[in-house]
């Protein structure tokens, strides 16, 4: 079993952190010429030229463009229209028509924002080279650059924004499965009849139960921080005794949930369930994939009791930002506070006496 | 008095597991619960071991009340639950000294109360309790239940799924026991075993049918038992259910075991009555009741 426990999870760590891009690459790329102009040839070589999209197809018409998006042959499709180059030169504006498959639309967001960056690019280029040829010296060409600064993350590496969130949702994972099988893997078997005749007290069997699970908590976050480093290079600006003081008792937190699980229920079948669909509203409102800002009003309260969110802050920040004790003392409490209820929850809802 | 139990009764939603149930159990007594499965034998044990609440009555285990006392009960009672409940992927040794802890003690410290049993086991001390067979299980739970040296020692079908040796065995084991100042309650559904004991209660869909002594019980057993046999004996049980006079018929090992309701009964004119339904090779004899004929006639 321990073998499975660390070996399963770590492939996890590995696949899905590689997996779980949000960069937007080879977009499928065809656009329907109207101009044949060397202008609007130059702009498809923008297109080409760029690594996001895989420029596929000439498209004849507007219909055939259609058709092909509905078969999903293309992602993208861009317009040109006829007079293209001569609207540009003479009245300084044109129109192009994009075409973007939203079906995912995270990615389409992400396309339009690409082709609109490539289109400026071109456009500015462009008005650079007609007043180099209008020859006026008078009139300059305005260039305002936006550079933006990434913090913490210069190179928008999403691998690094990431692998902690990962290994957030492993440990939690791991930890909320085997704490909520175990009281309830007793009940099946019998042991606990047994247990339950000794004068053992509540208190000294939960924490019993507790403290194994606890060590293989902090073993999982050990190997998967190693993981971080050595394969994904990801940096640890923070201190790692603060991320260890952080995740012992967020630990605790999720055994508690474990244990209280396993309370109430009397198959590992019932708990497996009950495990699964708390996991899943964890780690879909934590913030991991989808940023909490934009969730609506109630799904925000809610996420304030939600002990993933706040693992996935305080990983990002000390191991990211290298966030200091005092920076992540909101975030301690509260997790400290859902640690001692949960855990009462689980001592007081364990019966020795039916 | 080691075990007081009165008027204990005990529901299941609809189902009325345990009606009215009184019975006392000296000190250093062997005690035998015999009665059919769904008797009601592991709810009573689950309610004497604290395991369980009662609807109604009172019990006391070693002069401390199932309720208000069950802290002390938890200290001075052994358990053998009749499934297996020992962590079967520790070692036998691991299990023993687990259970030693829990308890407050240790291993050495009452050796000598499970010695007898444990040098059957020991040459297997480090293999996992998973791994042994059902006999060596039923010997290992039981070292479990004594390493503290309990007061009243609870068994709740010890001998079921366990081959007739080990069977054999486990009880000469019990008997042991009892001279060390231990008082034994013990289920079973053997009535065999009954006879060992020293005192039985049959039970019977959550009623107690009889308590006294397996030769008392036997003794109330008035009625004159027959053995029959036949060339078919399927037949010959459905001759006997339309013969007026029967009073009990019931197959009974390799014989059928017939009562009649007179007085005067006539073993030659029941043969003669037998061959008129062309059955042949009819042996008629008379034999000693034992108590599963008791429990018959009780559960009648």
């Amino acid at each position: 079993m321990l073998p499975i426990i660390f070996v399963l999870p770590l492939i996890q760590l590995i696949i899905l952190s590689n997996a779980s891009t949000f960069d937007v690459k080879n977009i499928k790329f065809g656009y329907v010429d109207h101009d044949h102009t060397s202008t609007s040839s130059a702009l498809i070589e923008k297109f080409n030229a760029s690594t996001y999209f895989n420029v596929l197809t000439d498209f004849g018409s507007e219909k055939v463009a259609s058709q092909a998006m509905l078969n999903g042959e293309v992602d993208v499709v861009l317009e040109i229209p006829s007079y293209f180059e001569r609207d540009l030169q003479k009245e300084k504006r044109t129109n192009l028509g994009v075409t973007i498959n939203a079906i995912d639309g995270a990615a389409a967001g992400l396309e339009s924002v690409y082709v609109t960056q490539i289109v400026q690019s071109f456009h500015k280029n462009l008005l650079v080279d007609l007043m180099q040829a209008s020859d006026s010296p008078k009139i300059e060409a305005v260039n305002i650059m936006t550079i933006p600064s990434f913090w913490f993350n210069k190179t928008l590496n999403y691998k690094t924004f990431m692998v902690p969130g990962i290994l957030v949702l492993l440990v939690t994972m791991i930890t909320l499965f085997l704490s909520g099988m175990n009281i309830v893997r007793e009940k099946e078997i019998g042991t606990l009849e047994q247990i339950n005749v000794t004068p053992i007290k509540k208190s000294q069997f939960i924490i019993g139960k507790l403290f194994p699970f606890w060590i293989i908590g902090l073993g999982l976050l050990t190997v998967g921080l190693i993981i971080a480093k050595l394969i994904f290079n990801v940096p640890i600006v923070g201190s790692l005794p603060l991320m260890y003081l952080y995740t012992s008792i967020y630990i605790l937190v999720i055994l508690g949930i474990g244990l209280f699980i396993s309370n109430f229920t009397d198959t590992q079948q019932q708990a497996m369930f009950i495990a699964w669909f708390f996991t899943v509203i964890f780690i879909l409102m934590s913030g991991l994939f989808t940023p909490i800002q934009s969730m609506p009003k109630w799904a925000q309260i809610v996420t304030e009791f939600n002990p993933i969110k706040y693992f996935v802050q305080v990983m990002r920040m000390v191991m990211l930002k290298g966030s200091g004790f005092t920076d992540i003392l909101p975030q301690l409490l509260k997790t400290l506070l859902f640690a001692l209820v949960m855990n009462g929850l689980a001592v007081w809802s364990y019966k020795k006496t039916n | 008095m080691s075990i007081i139990v009165s008027n204990i009764s005990k529901s299941y939603k609809k189902v009325k597991a345990l009606q009215n149930i009184s019975f006392n159990v000296k000190s250093d007594e062997i005690f035998g619960l015999i009665g059919p499965d769904g008797a009601g034998k592991t709810t009573l044990f689950r309610i004497l071991t604290t395991l369980l609440i009662a609807n109604k009555g009172a019990a006391s285990i070693a002069g401390f009340d199932v309720i208000t006392d069950y802290k002390s009960i938890r200290k001075n009672v052994g358990y053998m639950p009749g499934k297996f409940s020992l962590y079967q992927d520790l070692t036998v040794q691991e299990n023993l000294q687990f259970f030693a802890t829990i308890f407050g003690t240790t291993l050495e410290e009452n050796y000598d109360l499970i010695k007898d049993i444990y040098i059957q086991i020991e040459p297997f001390k480090n293999r996992r309790a998973g791994k042994l067979s059902g006999g060596m299980k039923q010997k290992l739970a039981l070292c479990c239940a004594l390493i503290h040296k309990p007061k009243v020692l609870f068994l709740d079908e010890p001998t079921t799924g366990v081959d007739p040796v080990s069977r054999k065995e486990f009880w000469e084991m019990l008997k042991r026991l009892q001279g060390k100042n231990i008082t034994i309650l013990v289920s079973t559904p053997y009535m065999d075993e009954a006879a060992l004991c020293d005192r039985i209660a049959l039970i019977q869909d959550g009623q107690i049918l009889e308590i006294a002594t397996p030769e008392a019980i036997v003794k109330k057993y008035s009625k004159a038992i027959y053995n029959l046999s036949a060339n078919n004996m399927f037949e010959l049980i459905n001759s006997l259910k339309e013969y007026k006079h029967n009073h009990s018929v019931y197959p009974f090992g390799e014989f059928v075991h017939y009562t009649d309701c007179r007085p005067d009964f006539n073993p030659t004119e029941l043969k003669v009555f037998l061959e008129s339904k062309n059955l042949t090779n009819i042996i008629i004899e008379r034999t000693t009741a034992t108590i599963e004929d008791t429990f018959m006639e009780l559960s009648k």
